[in-house]
């Protein structure tokens, strides 16, 4: 690798030979100022915010309780209700979306006529708005009208019509099925691109030695796209974590507080109570939690950087 | 033996795609045909599967008696305004993270991956609060900044992966006959970039005009963008699914073929760097 700025420097002499130390500095300066205004400047007031009690249309009455919104917290059912609800969440939404993404991505790795076409369809998910995929889930989910029930009535799976919705014991799956929905693509493409990078002939040596096709999936398939599985997994985990529009907009957590996770808690006690002190504390705790599996990815990416 | 083969090929190939196709574009295209079906009809017999039952119907009242062509040019001015300012910004920062080798640069990537991580809910309330203060609320200009937080971190991300796969000796040539930094930038690197600045670019505009949360937040009666105006649809009384489903495939669609245009491009710069979406 080479090295250019020693050299450049050394070669510009003279009362402003520093600039050239510095050219990189400035050709950072605008997204990092930029980035500081807008993310850095808004999470300090987060993290101050959270040891207030502020209520946003009493703005006098604003004042510093310390950890107090933190120990509320702690007593809060609702609290723990959104905890577990996004532990269900994470675990079932990833390892679904990875599971079709997998199967998808072996498929679309073979030979067949309309390959490509294929695999442009298989992504529309992953493009369209997320708003747009609640309000047609909504629609297909709907108690009354909706497919899904007209579908599996007419298959005789279901007797009669599922609020799907509606059902307390429901809403939260039916909301991962969504959400998988809109997230295996992302996967399928991720995996191809590993599958992509193992070399043919591992194959051709192993169908020579006589190893079965799940043999072949196991030792070379499988190690072959671990690194891939790993990172999209991982990157996965803290996208679906964050991600609340869609339950937003499908059922806005309820009933009740059945699809009630912690980022969309911290979002309706702030949005709909207007309690921004608790609110951004829930929100200040969820970055926290959800912090290991960043320092995990961060710490993985950074190497692959250095390679 | 071709012709075993073949239909071995169909059964354990075409088939199981043809179902994950259908899976992955079913919902969508039962979107459609209700948009295609008039409201009354939804009501009385339900989606209508042949194309006898269909007329335009509902997109003419989207596009007649609501101000969806409006918020379409919202989205549009957002949208731009996120990618030409993330665009900037990130191109000259990806130049100097893969041309240079200066104290802080590790910390300074870091920095720019760890934003990408950051949850949304952390964000959005804090920048409601601050953007009343300054009396920035139900403007473009906010919604440009909360999308570019977002948005730079992606783009510095990609772009420096494109940066760094064009090779440095045309760099070095530039200099040695007598190129400055900033024009060896501008006349060699930045025509190589192209490809990789209008994939970048257009991902972003799809991200920007696809975002929902700080739309529904920092936006309002004057700065309305499509995706809080397909839920404004729903009517007053009773959920009217088919002039809904016919905002949600205009509002959909400008993204939706961009990216099925630029998809193959995106896949390289993915897999190395940090992506939300």
């Amino acid at each position: 690798m080479s090295i250019v700025t020693p050299t450049r420097a050394a070669e510009s002499p003279g009362p402003f030979w520093r600039r050239a130390h510095l050219t990189p500095y400035w050709l950072l300066a605008p997204a990092v100022v930029v980035t500081a205004v807008i993310v850095f400047l808004p999470m300090a007031q987060a993290v101050i915010t959270s040891f207030y009690d502020l209520i946003l249309f009493r703005p006098n009455a604003s004042r510093f309780v310390g950890f107090g919104n933190y120990i509320k917290l702690f007593s809060d059912p609702v609290f723990w209700t959104a905890l577990w609800n996004t532990v269900i969440w994470i675990g079932l939404t990833v390892p679904l979306q990875m599971g079709l993404g997998l199967v998808t991505a072996i498929l679309l790795n073979r030979e067949f006529p309309w390959r490509s076409v294929a695999r442009a369809l298989i992504i529309i998910p992953w493009a369209l708005p997320s708003v747009v995929i609640a309000l047609m889930w909504r629609w297909i989910y709907d108690p009354n009208t909706g497919v899904l029930n007209d579908l599996l009535i007419y298959l005789s799976v279901v007797q009669g019509a599922v609020p799907w919705l509606a059902d307390p014991h429901l809403a939260l799956y039916a909301v991962i099925a969504t959400l998988t929905w809109q997230g295996f693509p992302f996967f399928a493409v991720m995996i191809l691109a590993g599958l992509q990078g193992i070399p043919k002939s591992q194959y051709e040596a192993a169908s020579l030695d006589g190893a079965s096709s799940w043999r072949q999936f196991l030792h070379i398939t499988l190690p072959g796209i671990m690194p891939v599985l790993a990172t999209a997994g991982l990157l996965r985990v803290i996208w679906v974590a964050n991600s609340m529009d869609v339950i937003f907009v499908m059922t806005g957590g309820g009933p009740g507080y059945s699809t009630h996770t912690l980022p969309l808690y911290a979002f309706i006690k702030a949005r709909q109570n207007l309690d921004f002190g608790y609110g951004t504390a829930i929100a200040v705790t969820f970055t926290i939690l959800l912090g290991s599996f960043v320092a995990v990815y961060l710490a993985r990416t950074m190497r692959e950087v250095e390679k | 033996m071709n012709k075993p083969s073949t239909l071995r090929r169909i059964l354990t190939t075409d088939l199981p795609v043809a179902l994950i196709v259908l899976f992955a574009m079913a919902p969508f295209a039962w979107m459609i045909l209700t948009s295609l079906t008039p409201s009354a009809q939804i009501v009385s017999s339900g989606v209508s599967l042949s194309p006898a039952g269909w007329s335009l119907d509902n997109y003419w009242r989207l596009l007649g008696q609501t101000s969806f062509l409006t918020n379409m040019l919202h989205s549009l001015i957002i949208a731009t305004g996120t990618m030409v300012l993330g665009l900037v910004v990130a191109v000259a920062a990806a130049y100097a993270f893969s041309r240079f080798r200066f104290p802080g640069r590790r910390l300074l990537m870091l920095q720019f991956l760890l934003i990408n991580m950051f949850p949304v809910v952390l964000l959005i309330l804090p920048l409601f609060v601050l953007m009343r203060r300054f009396g920035l609320l139900d403007t473009h200009f906010a919604l440009i900044l909360a999308n570019s937080t977002v948005a730079i971190p992606f783009a510095v991300w990609m772009l420096t992966s494109y940066v760094g796969a064009i090779p440095k000796s045309l760099d070095e040539a530039a200099m040695t006959d007598g190129c400055s930094r900033l024009t060896t930038l501008r006349r060699i690197v930045l025509p190589l970039m192209v490809p990789g600045i209008i994939s970048t670019g257009i991902y972003i505009f799809i991200t920007a005009w696809n975002e929902y949360l700080y739309a529904l937040t920092l936006g309002g009666r004057n700065v309305r963008p499509v995706t809080v105006a397909i839920q404004t649809l729903i009517g007053e009384y009773q959920i009217e699914w088919g002039l809904l489903a016919a905002g949600a495939v205009v509002g959909a669609l400008p993204a939706t073929l961009l990216f099925l245009f630029v998809q193959r491009h995106l896949i390289g710069g993915m897999t190395q760097g940090a992506v939300k979406g």
